[in-house]
């Protein structure tokens, strides 16, 4: 489905035609609205991956009440809410994105991107340093818990809940990054156009699923 | 007509009144089930004969169900169902709740063990004895992965969790030996991992728990069918065995009716779990499973006053299992001394 | 029957002339391999799966005759107790996550979809190849940690053991996952193909019910699965690190687990059970030359088992400790599902009734079919009794329940598909005598293997036991003859389905005279599906008009 720039030249308004439709789709409005309906289909399962690791987290948290509450106050407020920031503003400028490439406007779709995936990069970093923090502390999960901070029972639990669920959420945010570099790259190559934006579409669908995540995991671990 | 069924059906024998109303309950849900599979195969195979293709490319009309007729095949099962349900919901509440005046058991399932333990005291690895019509509850924990307790003949089957209790109970009816399985995949020896519950008349019981708690030589019970428990189960058996081979008895007494109480070679057995102990240094130990242990393995390592060290060590003739057969031998081994100190069991409420 | 036949067609296949082999279909379109293992169409995808699946039947029933042979005395006898552990555990996983799961979706579902919607692939052509690598990756992966000193926790390795066991569960755990994602890219596909890709015609219920079954399928697939994938890496990752989320000596809880298995894994065996329902919804037709009785409600029951299948998994937990009350909640709600089935069954039967029914194997399957899914959906609903359930879990009795479902009712599905779709598939009739032989075996060694087993949970046989007590012997013995009876059937239907593809008979386009969609198209299918444009405003499985028109190639 793909085209290289090269072999095609550009359309009046400036951007490469669309490519060509697969054999079993009867016009491009039709497959762009399947694609974008198997995305939904794929952000569902999603859901219902990190659902699991939430129950895990309701579960432990009526078993250990006070533990989770230290560990939590343990954890940067500020930090967490600059990546929560983060994550949100590129939501927004994903789905900016989005709206260029619809109207073909690929320069400013590239530019919009780059911008996105440079955030999702900031949040990785300051994750780096809350994670290396825990290390530091020993505040880590299972039998390598050594947190004296926590005196509750229940510490080491937090921590596999703690770092599954944001390890889970980071793989995400670099599965997300990817997705976004990519189609990027296309904008670079001008390949979007009022006909053909769906690969914009979804994968800011993506990024808007690992951005929700996140504010669900942040009041979670570090307000309440 | 209830023997017929219970034949037929290859269930063991109902020696609680649980089991009889499971079985009731059973009967019903296979005789209805028997006669509507029977009654819609009838049907097929009439239907197979009536509506036979005749010729060739044969059409057919086109029959469709009335909204009477689905309703019918909604409301019917579903109303067989639910009351079914009910029936069985209502057993299950019984057994999940226990009568106030019930006795406590604990029951300890590890790998690959069954060990029960009575409040007033006695416990033994293995076997359950427990009086006939009076109600008896369970109380399981596991020490390791997750066990199940399962009488068959009781119908009567609960998790053993570790970490935390679960509860079950039954009134066994008709006095006799019957099996206890465990039910939940625990590992190498999961298969062997039996013990057998003696349900006893109710005097018969109370004497019998009244001659545990004086604390005499734990009787092994001689069992009637060997199959019905594992040999591995019972330690204290085991480790009689391995202090015989060994040659234990050589310098260490196990019954003071032959022996008398005079001094040994080795310190004498009886009485010596938690026993307190002066050693040649002058300090004074409790003769508890990890000084039991450690004498086995290390014995000039403490030295009992009195005595000389010329005990070998075992470490490497004797397998981690061998050592702790021993150590429960050695804690069976009781006089008829009053206890120096009541034990009180630990209070535990079951999970729900 | 379908009017838009072209002139060509009727004229070149006169009534009685000897069919003829199509000369381009998607088998011989592109005869390098690399033509295979690249290929998009989902034709050629299905016969991979077809190959990959039966591979895992094949293993998964040379651990099951080891496990019968172990079996055929108390004590030990051909292999010692590890082993056994590690060989029922084998057994479990790989039957499901390499056979049940994917099977039908994966062969027929591929196959057949698309071509009943009226379509010329499904929606992710690429995906679906994907979906196929991923599958064999991840059961790649799986088989190696089981044979490179394998996991012995049982199919279902609950914690703690499956944590703290010394066996090599991670790579098994991996594995799982990425099966998992597999059967997710399956089920995303099929449910878009259905919502996109119907012809101009094929409305929502017209579209056949194998069709409305695999959609049921699909959303179990898309929404269970990542469940599971989370508990895999849960367990694989305590299990390699420590972690304690299920061990309770660090806080964990074990019951947790259980929870989160179930969740998938209760779905999961609808996953497994309605794709077969939805093949026997249209081979009944077929074989009866019948509409079906009732196809709003067998529809309608498709969606009600995917839905309310989701939440019946406490049944599995009614030992564990959990409340009375969540008992007894989980027990009302699986009763529900067994009134769908109950639904379906009566549905069928009632399509027999002013059919014209021929007996041929497929047919002799579905018999088979309907017997085991009402007794063995009847001892699901037993089961759910709660009080009665206390006596029979982890017993033989659910064994024998399970396997009924899953082998007396799938596996007949399983067969049942692929006597009446070999000849569309490979253009070939097998032999028809033959197949009724081992149809007999089939069903005969079946009941002999299983109803045993049933009387074992009712005498208290523990299941996952590799020695046991005496009294257990002769019904032991019994259930493993059956069991051989059982191999031997599959032997012969493999040999004889083996010979058919390249010396059987040639079937020409619709040797059954079936009205189903799929037999518009040739035998084998071109790699396009159709060779004429398909008039798709007739109902499927509509037999009222078979014999007012002249003789087309349809009726060969």
């Amino acid at each position: 489905m793909q085209h290289s720039a090269a072999a095609q030249q550009l359309t009046p308004e400036g951007w490469l035609p669309p490519p060509p439709l697969p054999h079993h789709y009867d016009d491009h409005v039709s497959h762009a609205n399947a694609v974008r309906f198997g995305m939904w289909l794929f952000l569902g399962t999603e859901v219902l991956l990190f659902a699991g690791i939430f129950t895990g987290y309701f579960t432990f948290r009526a078993y250990f009440p006070e533990a989770f509450d230290q560990a939590a106050r343990h954890l940067s407020i500020v930090l967490g809410t600059l990546n929560t920031f983060l994550l949100l503003t590129s939501s927004l400028t994903v789905a900016l994105a989005h709206h260029n490439a619809e109207r073909g406007k690929n320069r400013n779709a590239f530019w919009l991107l780059a911008v996105s995936v440079m955030m999702g990069g900031g949040f990785l970093v300051i994750k780096g340093f809350e994670y290396h923090e825990k290390f530091v502390e020993h505040a880590l999960p299972g039998k390598f818990f050594n947190f004296s901070e926590i005196t509750a029972p229940g510490g080491p639990v937090f921590y596999v809940v703690y770092f599954f669920a944001t390890g889970l959420h980071a793989l995400h945010v670099i599965v997300g990054m990817s997705l976004l570099t990519w189609v990027a790259v296309r904008a670079w190559r001008k390949e979007f156009s009022p006909t053909y934006y769906a690969p914009v579409e979804n994968a800011g669908l993506y990024w808007h699923l690992v951005d929700l995540v996140w504010i669900f995991l942040y009041p979670l671990l570090y307000l309440v | 007509m209830n023997e017929l069924l219970r034949q037929m059906l290859f269930l063991p024998e109902q020696a609680s009144t649980f089991a009889l109303d499971v079985d009731h309950l059973h009967y019903f849900v296979i005789l209805v089930t028997t006669f509507a599979s029977v009654a819609v195969g009838l049907v097929a195979i009439a239907f197979f004969w009536k509506y036979r293709q005749r010729r060739p490319n044969q059409a057919t009309p086109m029959v469709n169900p009335t909204a009477g007729f689905e309703v019918a095949v909604i409301t019917i099962p579903l109303a067989i169902f639910l009351l079914w349900f009910f029936i069985g919901f209502r057993d299950f509440v019984k057994l999940a709740s226990p009568p106030p005046d019930a006795m406590d058991v604990y029951v300890m399932g590890k790998q690959w063990m069954w060990k029960f333990a009575y409040p007033e005291g006695p416990s033994s690895v293995g076997v359950l004895h427990v009086p006939a019509n009076r109600p008896v509850r369970l109380l399981i924990t596991s020490r390791d992965v997750i066990h199940s307790v399962f009488i068959p003949a009781f119908r009567v089957k609960q998790d053993a969790q570790p970490g935390r209790y679960t509860e079950t109970w039954f009134t066994a009816t008709i006095p006799g030996r019957y099996q206890l399985l465990c039910t939940e995949y625990c590992g190498a020896q999961h298969s062997k991992m039996w013990g057998e519950v003696v349900v006893m008349a109710p005097e018969a019981f109370d004497e019998w728990i009244k001659e545990q708690q004086r604390g005499l030589v734990t009787r092994q019970d001689v069992l009637a069918d060997e199959d019905q428990v594992n040999p591995q189960g019972d330690l204290a058996e085991m480790g009689k065995r391995v202090a015989v081979e060994q040659g234990c008895l050589r310098c260490h007494s196990v019954n003071d009716a032959v022996y008398g109480t005079e001094q040994h070679i080795g310190p004498t057995w009886v009485d010596l779990y938690q026993r307190p102990t002066k050693l040649d240094n002058g300090t004074e130990i409790i003769a508890d499973e990890a000084y039991l242990t450690e004498s086995m393995m290390d014995p000039n390592a403490k030295i009992v006053a009195g005595y000389t060290a010329v005990m070998p060590s075992y470490q490497g003739k004797l397998s981690g299992p061998e050592t702790a057969a021993v150590v429960e031998y050695i804690k069976s081994l009781r006089s008829d001394r009053v206890r120096q100190a009541s034990v009180k069991g630990p209070l535990y409420e079951p999970v729900r | 029957m379908s009017q838009s036949a072209s002139p060509a067609q009727v004229a070149t296949a006169p009534a009685g002339a000897q069919p003829e082999f199509p000369k381009k279909h998607y088998l011989n379109d592109g005869t390098t391999i690399r033509s295979w293992l690249l290929t998009v169409d989902h034709k050629r995808i299905a016969i991979m799966y077809l190959v990959g699946t039966t591979l895992g039947l094949l293993l998964g029933g040379i651990f099951a005759m080891v496990i019968r042979l172990e079996l055929l005395t108390p004590g030990p006898t051909i292999i010692e107790a590890l082993t056994y552990n590690r060989m029922f555990t084998l057994h479990g996983l790989v039957m499901i996550f390499l056979f049940m799961i994917p099977a039908i979706p994966g062969v027929f579902g591929n196959f057949f979809l698309p071509i009943m919607l009226g379509a010329k692939d499904v929606a992710f052509p690429k995906w679906n190849l994907t979906s196929y690598y991923v599958y064999l990756a991840g059961a790649s992966l799986m088989l190696w940690g089981l044979i490179t000193g394998g996991a012995d926790t049982g199919w279902t390795f609950y914690t703690p053991y499956s944590t703290t066991t010394t066996t090599n569960i991670a790579p098994v755990m991996l594995g799982v996952f990425v099966i998992g994602f597999s059967s997710i890219l399956t089920g995303l596909n099929f449910i878009v193909t259905i919502h996109t890709l119907r012809a101009p015609g094929v409305t929502w219920f017209k579209m056949p019910l194998f069709v409305w079954a695999i959609y049921g399928t699909s959303i179990i697939q898309v929404l269970a699965t990542p469940v599971i994938g989370l508990t895999t890496l849960l367990v694989a990752a305590e299990h390699t690190f420590g972690f304690g989320f299920f061990d309770p000596a660090r806080g964990g809880d074990p019951i947790l687990f259980q929870h989160l298995f179930w969740f998938y894994s209760h779905p999961a065996v609808y996953i497994m059970v309605l794709p077969a329902m939805g093949v026997i919804s249209e081979a009944i037709c077929a074989f009866s030359r019948k509409n079906i009785f009732g196809y709003q409600m067998i529809a309608m029951s498709s969606l009600g088992i995917a839905f309310v299948g989701f939440f019946a998994w406490g049944h599995h937990l009614f030992t564990s400790g959990q409340s009375a009350f969540d008992a007894g909640a989980f027990a009302a709600i699986s009763m529900l599902v067994g009134v769908f089935t109950a639904i379906k069954v009566f549905n069928w039967v009632g399509t027999l009734y002013k059919g014209a029914i021929t007996f041929t194997a497929p047919f002799a399957y579905i018999c088979g079919f309907l017997f085991f899914l009402v007794f063995g959906g009847m001892t699901g609903v037993a089961l759910a009794t709660v009080s009665l359930d206390v006596h029979w879990q982890d017993t033989y009795f659910v064994v024998a329940h399970f396997h009924f479902i899953m082998v007396g009712a799938v596996i007949m599905g399983f067969l049942t598909a692929l006597h009446y779709w070999f000849p569309k598939m490979f253009g070939r009739k097998y032999p028809e005598n033959w197949a009724l032989l081992a149809a007999g075996l089939i069903v005969l060694g079946f009941n002999a293997t299983f109803i045993p087993q049933f009387l074992l949970g009712n005498a208290g046989m523990p299941r996952r036991y590799y020695e046991y007590p005496e009294r257990f012997t002769a019904l032991n013995v019994a259930s493993t003859a059956g069991a051989s009876l059982l191999a031997f059937g599959f032997i012969i239907i493999a040999i004889y389905l083996a010979i058919a593809l390249f010396n059987g008979e040639v079937a020409g386009r619709n040797p059954w005279g079936s009205r189903g969609y799929e037999w518009d198209t040739p035998s084998p299918p071109p790699t396009e599906n159709f060779d004429h444009p398909v008039d798709h405003t007739r109902i499927p499985h509509d037999y009222t008009d078979t014999e007012d028109v002249a003789t087309v190639s349809h009726a060969t």
